[in-house]
């Protein structure tokens, strides 16, 4: 195993909530959904209409641009409802789930006799291409490209996060086909991440077929997109694909068993969940399943669809995202505080920045709310302030900077296509201007999409 | 007008208290830190050196006219009066433009002014006119900050801005041996007194303050300006927090040191160089003025080139231009404009070098 990669810069953020190993119950809901908007780079095209019968894997919705990309359905039912938006933006199909599942057999292969082509044409045909994100800017993979290497980080250093090991540990030959399935679609190979802190113990690290480095730090170290960065930085014209743990047990279930799965481990997390553990459930699950965690009345808490710094405010009402192994509860922080900006105690409050305490208890952990804690302004701290929980060679604010001016030359050098919104989390995370950070570098990705295609 | 009225009770109403407003976009939590504990850590910092300087406006006031009978309190209360009336016309003068142009730009008002209006008073002449005080504080809002956009955008810092506004319109207010000591018209000068501060001195008498007195900062001067023990406590706070980088200001003392230890090698001064560093402005410029994350260099590399230019272009001109003593407050501006150069020479050199590498790896 090659050398340890030490990061050095990065934050843990030290929020109360962690989920308990345990599974709590697995929930089979009466409704799933697909949900165009957590995937990126594409327009959907429907291809059911409601009332249709689909099973599970069935295809749901296709790219418009290349129709060989499907999205299928989690669960076998009948399509309930097609949910439409403004100017009838697709929102979500809603599917209906049977009481008794069945799966569209797409056949078992054993992936080591198959060539790319094959193994595309069956990752396409499944519906679980959508599994595999292309960087630069994060969106699904083009299916005739050939990326330079594929991508997959074992770990998550993101607060709060499910601890792979549980979710995925017994499930290692599915991931070891998903592996030698994807080894076919690169010339670099499959490189895997594994976190310093436990990759003697860890039973990913038993995986063959596969590169593997070990990095050690805090967050986000863990972000795929930070260790390509330290692995083999994108350069401009390069293509490189990641892919989820999920996705990589996904994809080898769809070789070993020949069937549509993406049934997970979800960990149920944060201050506001009332006994944070682990449910499994498919992906397109009302929230609503998990009203046990908090509490049956979501008044005064939000709602999170993966994790506090880079998830989806869904509520009540919504659904668990397609890539989201975790749900976050946090407390609405609409409460004033007089003088507080003032007040050199407040020792309740996190802060990394050492004008507070917090920085010498550095084993507490907080129940974090949703304040801003102050107003929005112009950028005042320099790049170092913005740098120094950061663990990639890319100077952030001259970054921010060149997406908010819409510089396409700068936004270049200075790293765009090294980045995506969830690698700057942080930054948003710490930075005292209280800027929407991650908001400003999918706004500058967009209008690198936009300009380059 | 409207707009203005709006703006106010915003601002009055989140200095008052921490707003109750959530996430919206992005990162759902955030770190409890925010521009207005920053800038209000710089003004405790600031804090040793004021009332520092108040008292030493009483105190220097009593060495004039040969009356040291008031004791410390009494020397403090005496400046104390003096002073305010600098800190109410700069704040209000300041913050009235200040709420004037966020409510033209439809933005919260922000707290930067709070600092400026702080520092303003700290390093003028205890005698400045209040109008000229007035005048410079508007010339340095509009033109130095509001025309970019606000706080975050201004070039210059605009304390320095106000400073230099002053001693370029009103020079004979601004320097000389009269106008930094206060004392009621009237009032008889003792014999042989000379008001002049250190550095304005011929080199004979700059010996007659002693190191001490000028480390302790019992020696004429701008307000603010004068006691290194205050202004270090300051430092202590603002480099204890991280708010201002410890890289400039040892820069701009390695810088300073440098160019004065030519200059005593030279023989183009009798003062020692380590001396540079407890007289005139450039304890409290290193400290206050050249960190100022605005307007410094963002970049770790590009803070020490920023430091060791400003400690450097200030001892150069004490050093070689005799007109002028003192040389801080040119020298940070001129370090505030080079700042955006400094930043793109040191990026475009680390991408340079790291888009090479690539290019070799690969």
């Amino acid at each position: 195993m090659s050398k340890n990669i030490v990061l050095k810069k990065g934050l843990d953020l030290p929020v109360t909530g962690e989920a308990e190993l345990r599974l709590s119950k697995s929930a089979s809901p009466d409704i799933v959904a697909i949900e165009p908007a957590c995937f990126k780079g594409f327009t959907p095209r429907l291809l059911v209409k409601e009332g249709d019968r689909v099973l599970c894997g069935s295809p749901v919705m296709a790219d418009k641009k290349n129709p060989d990309i499907l999205f299928a359905s989690p669960a076998s039912g009948t399509v309930k409802e097609i949910s439409r938006g403004e100017k009838r933006k697709l929102l979500a199909v809603l599917i209906q789930a049977d009481e008794k599942q069945e799966c569209l057999d797409f056949g078992a292969k054993d992936p080591s006799g198959l060539d790319a082509a094959r193994i595309k044409a069956a990752l396409l045909e499944s519906g679980l291409w959508p599994f595999i994100i292309q960087r630069p800017y994060g969106i699904l993979a083009d299916p005739a490209s050939t990326p330079k290497a594929i991508f997959v980080s074992a770990f998550s250093t993101a607060p709060l996060a499910a601890s792979p090991e549980f979710t995925l540990g017994d499930r290692m030959a599915d991931l070891q086909k998903g592996v030698d399935a994807l080894a076919k679609l690169t010339p670099g190979g499959v490189h895997i991440s594994l976190n310093a802190k436990n990759c003697a113990t860890t039973p990913f690290a038993g995986l063959k077929n596969a590169t593997f480095h070990v990095f050690e730090g805090k967050h986000p170290a863990g972000n795929v997109g930070v260790q390509i960065s330290h692995i083999s930085p994108i350069v401009k014209g390069d293509t490189v694909w990641t892919v989820s743990m999920e996705g990589l047990a996904a994809i080898g279930h769809l070789f070993a068993k020949g069937n549509y799965c993406v049934r997970r481990k979800v960990a149920v997390t944060g201050p506001a969940a009332i006994e944070p553990n682990y449910m499994e459930v498919l992906p397109g699950t009302p929230m609503r399943v998990f009203a046990s965690h908090f509490g049956g009345d979501s008044e005064g808490v939000r709602i999170i669809s993966g994790d506090i710094l880079t998830g989806r405010t869904v509520g009540e009402k919504g659904y668990l995202g397609f890539f989201d192994n975790q749900v976050t509860i946090l407390r609405e922080g609409t409460e004033k505080e007089l003088l507080g900006w003032i007040n050199p105690l407040r020792f309740n409050l996190f802060s990394n920045d050492r004008s507070y305490f917090s920085w010498l208890l550095p084993k507490k952990k907080y129940d974090m709310d949703t304040n801003l804690h102050g107003g929005p302004r112009a950028f005042v701290m320099g790049d170092s302030y913005y740098g120094k929980v950061l663990p990639m060679d890319i100077y952030p604010l001259y970054l921010i900077k060149a997406c908010l001016a819409g510089d396409i030359d700068k936004m270049e050098k200075f790293g765009i296509y090294e980045v995506l919104p969830e690698d700057l989390a942080i930054c948003e995370f710490t930075d005292p201007s209280k800027n929407n950070i991650q908001d400003i570098v999918a706004k500058g990705i967009d209008l690198m999409l936009k300009e380059m295609a | 007008m409207k707009k203005f009225w709006i703006a106010t009770k915003d601002a009055f109403e989140t200095f008052l208290h921490v707003p109750g407003t959530v996430t919206r976009k992005g990162s759902h939590v955030r770190d409890s830190i925010d521009l207005k504990r920053i800038m209000i850590l710089v003004v405790i910092a600031l804090v040793p050196a004021a009332l520092f300087g108040m008292w030493n406006v009483g105190y220097q006031h009593g060495l004039a006219v040969g009356d040291t009978r008031l004791n410390i309190l009494g020397n403090w209360w005496w400046g104390f009066l003096r002073v305010l009336p600098l800190y109410i016309v700069s704040y209000v003068v300041g913050l009235f433009i200040e709420f004037f142009s966020s409510g033209l730009r439809g933005e919260e008002v922000n707290e930067g002014y709070l600092v400026s209006g702080f520092l303003i008073p700290l390093i003028v002449p205890v005698t400045t006119p209040l109008w000229m005080l007035a005048l410079a504080v508007a010339f340095a809002v509009i033109f130095g900050k509001e025309v970019f956009g606000g706080t975050g955008m201004n070039i210059w810092n605009p304390a320095l801005l106000a400073r230099a506004f002053l001693f370029f319109s009103y020079p004979s207010a601004m320097s000389g041996s009269e106008v930094w000591i206060a004392h009621k018209a009237g009032e008889s000068l003792v014999d042989g007194f000379t008001g002049a501060t250190p550095l304005a001195l011929d080199s004979a008498a700059q010996y007659s303050n002693t190191v001490w007195s000028q480390f302790l900062g019992t020696v004429p001067g701008a307000v603010g300006e004068t006691s290194v023990i205050a202004i270090l406590l300051g430092a202590f706070i603002l480099l204890w927090t991280g708010v201002a980088s410890w890289k400039i200001m040892a820069g701009s003392v390695l810088g300073a040191l440098f160019v004065g230890g030519i200059g005593d090698l030279a023989g183009i001064t009798a003062i020692p160089c380590w001396q540079q560093l407890i007289v005139g402005g450039f304890a409290f410029g290193t400290v206050f003025m050249a960190t100022d994350p605005v307007t410094s260099a963002q970049t770790e590399t590009g803070k020490w080139i920023y430091g060791i230019l400003i400690g450097a272009l200030c001892i150069t001109v004490r050093l070689f231009n005799p007109g002028y003593a003192e040389g801080m407050m040119l020298a940070i501006l001129m370090g505030n404009t080079c700042a955006p150069l400094i930043d793109h020479i040191v990026t475009s050199s680390r991408i340079n070098r790291r888009a090479k590498k690539l290019l070799k790896a690969a």
